[in-house]
This record gives C-alpha cells, structure tokens and sequence, in this order.
C-alpha cells in the first residue's frame, strides 16, 4: 500500500526517467535527420547537371555550356593511388612494428608519433608540404599532391592495420614459432595473410579518407582546368573543383560543384561505407 | 598486455639474423612516423623564425594584419583576430555538439534496443566519412541562406533585449558569420564526440548498472548517477577530441565564415576568419618572404594548439579505460 505522497514520488520518478528517453531519442534522430538532410540535398541538387559530358570532358570557360570534370575525376585517382604506394609501406611496416616487436620507449614513442600525425589538422600537412617541398621545387605539383595525401594517410593506415594485427589470436604465432619458424617468416607468411583481406579495407579507408581532402590540396596541388598527367605541374582534383566552382559567383558552376560533390560523396561514401560494414562484421565474428 | 605477447615481442633478441634485419627494417618503416612529427616541429619554427623575431608575441596578441607595405600602414602581421575567430567557432561547435552527441550516445547504447541502436550510431558515424568540402557546399547554399533568413532573425528577436545575450546577436543577420561557422562546425565533430562517448559508456561497469537496476531505480537515474559520474572524464576528454577537430577544420569554415572582416566585435553575426580560414584563403598571396613565414607561423600555431588538445583528451580518455583493464583482472 503506498501512501499518497509516495506514489507521487514515484510517478515523479516514472516520469523523469520517460522524459530522459524521449529527449535521447530525440537528439539521436536529430542527428540522423542531419544526414539524410546533407545527402539528400546533395542527392537532389547535384543529379540534374550528371551527364554523359561530366565524366568525359574537361571544365569549359564560363559561358559555354556542358563541359565536365574528367580531368579533376583524374587528378584525385593518380594523386591518391600514388599517396597511397607511398604510404602503404611506411603504414603498415608501422603497425607491425607496434605489434610484432613494440616495447621500450621507442615504441611508445612510435605510438604517440602515430597518435599526433592522426589528429593533425589537415591544412598543417598542406602547410608542411607547401613550406617543404612547394616553396623549395619547383612550385605546385601533383607530386606535392600525392605527398601530402600520403602523409595523412600513414597514420590512418598505421592505425586500422594495428587493430587489425591485433586481433590475431596469439596461439597461432605459438604455434608457428614452436615449429621452428623465424619470426619474419611467421609474420609475413602467417600473420599477415591471415588477415589479408581486412589490410585491404583498411588501406582503403584511408584511400576514401584522402580522397576527400580538400585543405592539403590546395597548399599543394593547387588545381589546374585542363588534363595534366606531368606529375610537376599543378594538378586538378575533384574537392579542389568543387571548392572552386562552389565560391565562384556563376549558377552553371554551382550546379556543377553540387553533382562533383555528389559523385565525390559516392565514391567516399562507397567505399568506406563497405568497409565499416565488413570491418564490424568481421571483428564481431572474430571475437 | 599479456605475458605471451610481451614474449612474442622480446622474441627477436634470441633469434638469428634474419630475424634482426627484419626487426631493423619494420623499426625504420615506423621511425619515419617519428622523423615526420620531428620534421613537421623543427620546418615549421624554422620557417616561422623571421616573422617571431620581428614581431614575437605580438603575432598574437596584434589585431593588425596587413601584409602589403604602404605609406600610412606598415606589414604588420597580427592574428588575434583569426585567434578569437577559431574560439568563438569552436565554443559555438562544442556547445551545439556535445549535448547532440552525448544525448545520442545514451540512446544507443543504454536506451535504444540493439536493433535500433546499431544502425543509428552508424548512420550517424557516417558523417565522418563525408568530406570536408561537402559540408561546405552544403553549408554555403543551404545552411547559410537558412541562418540569415530564418535562425539569425529569430535569435534577434528573442535575444535582443536580454542584457548581455543582446550584444551577441547585434547588426544585421549576414549568414555568413562566425555563428554560421560554428554550427556547420558542431554537425562535422557531433559523430566524433558520438563515437568516442559511446565507447566510454560501454566501459562502465555492468555490475554497477544492474546494481541499481536492482535497487529499483529507473533508467534516468541510473544514468544520472551510476554511468554519467563514472564516464565524466571520458566525455570531457571525448569534447576535447572534437574540439581539437573543430580548432583544426579548414575548408568547411572557410566556405561559410566569410572571411571578410578583420576586426573584432562581440556579435555573432560578424563575418570572420579563424587560423585554418585564413591560411586557407592567404597563402597564394603570400609573396614576400615576411608573408611566408607569417602564414607557416600560423601554421604553427594550430598545430601546437591542435596537438595540445588532442594529448590532453587521450589522456583523460586512456586513463579510464586503463582502470577498466585493471578492474577486470
């Protein structure tokens, strides 16, 4: 039997405790409606101005209809396949120091290393390369491009391979090396294909991630309105001709930065959209 | 760590050779990592030398920024403006974002059923993976036009005669201004502040959870005083990340913020730059070798600012999961 005053407590308590669910909830779906608001706007605005000519021809001077972004669509896959060879190396042989071998300080001083590089704004690698190697050689370059991209992407792959590594069960290296099997070999012939397909997805998603860098781009690459496959000149890329076409004061052009954005958002969002599918999945399974 | 793997690690030193080369090559892979962090400190401040000997602290406490010489006006390089631009934003980003987030946090991990609550986080989690530059096309033709016609007015009317609020909300609703910056800010670190948050709230004990549960208490107040006191340093730690995010967002600000006044008023709706803004949109000018060195300094300065934040977040973060590791022994 509850007294008067209590049952009101407790249905003080009832409905506190209802009013924290329902404003958690409703800023988690505020959330999500601003997603679906970013892409559905960039879905609608950008899907009219796609078209045969977008992904073949290069941009025309203002006033001349059509035209496209092919040389830009170009641009950001050589720059970033070749940030990525640059980076793949470094990124991985990271990880599997951290892992394979990490103790001392050295290794607590790759760790920190990898954890400043992550978090580094992205203009302060433009700003590095464009101190290093723009103002030094020869001015803006595709190949000051690539580099910076491929600065971001160390880290990002050091990291996502790093998980990854770790997550192969300790019995296996055991058993590897109670066979007698050097330990390079037990890494590069065990360890590593074994969990070969998720180092992929890995690199990938710092491809995805690089492939969307606007700020280093600038500083570095600069942009360009015409085919350059001269890694020493300056090269277009597409978040670079979106940013361009996007301030600049002409209808046609916004309407083009919105469908570059579009297909930018698509080939991101692809990728590392699968990639966090596959990766979770595949830790879930693994655990 | 466990014993295997601290064996496993060590194991190179008892091997043969090829063992040692292969322990010295992945050493030199990832002393590169370190050689970068050294080579991006020591180009930075070398290059930046002439413009801190000229103008020392002034560079940043100086509100004059002009770069060409002429008879009335000296090249003088000042940034406070661009200081108080990236504050005003990040604050603006963290106080939209946090409670976005951490309200969000809560719903999927401890009110949400796991069916609902996955995909909620990873859509949100999403937003990541949308480039910067998206968020500034959108923030340019959707957002901005929004601000000035609906958010901006609004705010006037509600806040223009509260006594302090009122000066925030002074002058006409321009859309591109520092408040623009700051909320297109807050949407592009809400599903790093939702991650991480989330994560830490998973570390909360369970026991302590069901221990409530069991004492009859309802959900808010196991909420309110089992998870939230336990994850408190992991969510500020969790802001910080984000914060450090915002500090260091380039080109999204710099499509919205205007980038057109230089001088320093309390309003929000005031066009502005911040650091990443002003590199952004100066470094192409920057033609004489004073110009240069001001830019990398500034430059330098987000990156110390940026790393600082960052070091501090990991901190608070790593110490509570560390004692959740401890606890499990």
């Amino acid at each position: 039997m509850y007294r008067a005053g209590e049952s009101g407590k407790f249905l003080r308590r009832r409905l506190v405790g209802g009013a924290s669910v329902a404003l958690a909830a409703t800023l988690a779906f505020l959330s999500v409606g601003i997603l679906f608001l970013i892409v559905g706007h960039v879905i609608v605005n950008g899907v009219a101005s796609l078209n045969a000519d977008f992904f073949t021809k290069i941009p025309k001077p203002y006033g001349e209809a059509g035209g496209g972004i092919a040389n830009a669509i170009m641009g950001t896959v050589i720059m970033t396949l070749l940030a990525a060879v640059i980076a793949i190396p470094f990124g991985v042989g990271t990880a599997i120091y951290i892992i394979e071998f990490g103790r001392g300080r050295f290794a607590s001083a790759v760790r920190f290393a990898v954890e400043l590089l992550a978090e580094l704004p992205s203009i302060v690698v433009g700003v590095f390369i464009w101190a290093l190697v723009v103002r030094n050689f020869g001015g803006y370059s595709g190949i000051a491009g690539s580099l910076a991209l491929s600065v971001i992407m160390i880290p990002i792959i050091a990291r996502s391979v790093e998980e990854i590594l770790r997550l192969v069960p300790d019995s296996l290296r055991e058993a590897a090396l109670a066979l007698g099997t050097p330990k390079w070999k037990v890494v590069i012939f065990i360890v590593i294909p074994t969990v070969l397909p998720s180092i992929f997805t890995g690199i990938m998603l710092a491809v995805a991630r690089a492939a969307g860098e606007t700020a280093p781009l600038l500083l570095t690459a600069l942009g360009n309105s015409f085919f350059n496959f001269d890694l020493r000149k300056p090269m277009a890329a597409m978040p670079l001709q979106i940013y361009t076409y996007a301030v600049s004061p002409y209808d046609d052009w916004h309407n083009k930065a919105w469908a570059s954005t579009l297909v930018l958002i698509a080939i991101v969002g692809i990728l590392s959209g699968a990639v966090k599918f596959y990766t979770r999945r595949w830790k879930h399974e693994s655990h | 760590m466990s014993r295997i793997t601290k064996l496993w690690q060590g194991a190179s030193k008892a091997a043969d050779p090829s063992d040692r080369r292969f322990a010295a090559f992945v050493a030199a892979m990832s002393a590169v990592v370190i050689l970068l962090v050294i080579g991006f400190v020591v180009l930075l401040t070398i290059d930046s030398m002439p413009s801190i000997r000229k103008f020392g602290f002034g560079f940043l406490t100086g509100s004059v920024w002009n770069p060409v010489e002429t008879e009335l006006n000296h090249v003088n390089f000042g940034t406070l403006p661009f200081i108080f631009g990236t504050i005003v934003t990040s604050i603006i980003a963290l106080v939209i974002a946090t409670p976005l987030a951490l309200g969000s946090a809560i719903f999927v991990s401890e009110y949400a059923p796991s069916w609902l609550g996955g995909p909620v986080s990873f859509i949100i989690e999403l937003l990541v993976a949308i480039p910067s530059v998206a968020y500034g096309i959108w923030g340019l033709f959707v957002l901005v036009p929004f601000m000035r016609g609906s958010v901006e007015p609004f705010l006037q009317t509600v806040l223009r005669h509260v006594p302090i609020l009122g000066s925030l909300v002074a002058g006409p609703p321009m859309g591109q201004d520092l408040l623009t910056g700051g909320v297109i800010l807050s949407i592009m670190i809400l599903p790093t502040i939702l991650s991480l948050s989330r994560e830490i709230i998973a570390q909360v004990p369970r026991l302590q959870k069901e221990g409530m549960l069991a004492l009859g208490a309802t959900k808010w107040e196991v909420l309110s005083q089992a998870i939230l006191p336990y994850a408190r340093g992991g969510i500020i730690g969790a802001a910080m990340l984000g914060l450090a995010r915002a500090i260091g967002e380039t080109m999204a600000v710099t499509m919205v913020i205007g980038n057109s006044s230089r001088k320093i008023s309390a309003s929000l709706f005031t066009p502005g730059y911040t650091i990443a803004s002003a590199i952004a949109n100066q470094f192409t000018e920057a033609d004489s070798a004073m110009y240069f060195s001001a830019i990398v300094e500034l430059g330098l300065v987000l990156l110390l600012v940026a790393s600082v934040f960052n070091v501090t977040s990991r901190l608070l973060v790593s110490r509570l999961v560390a004692r959740k590791e401890g606890a499990d022994v």
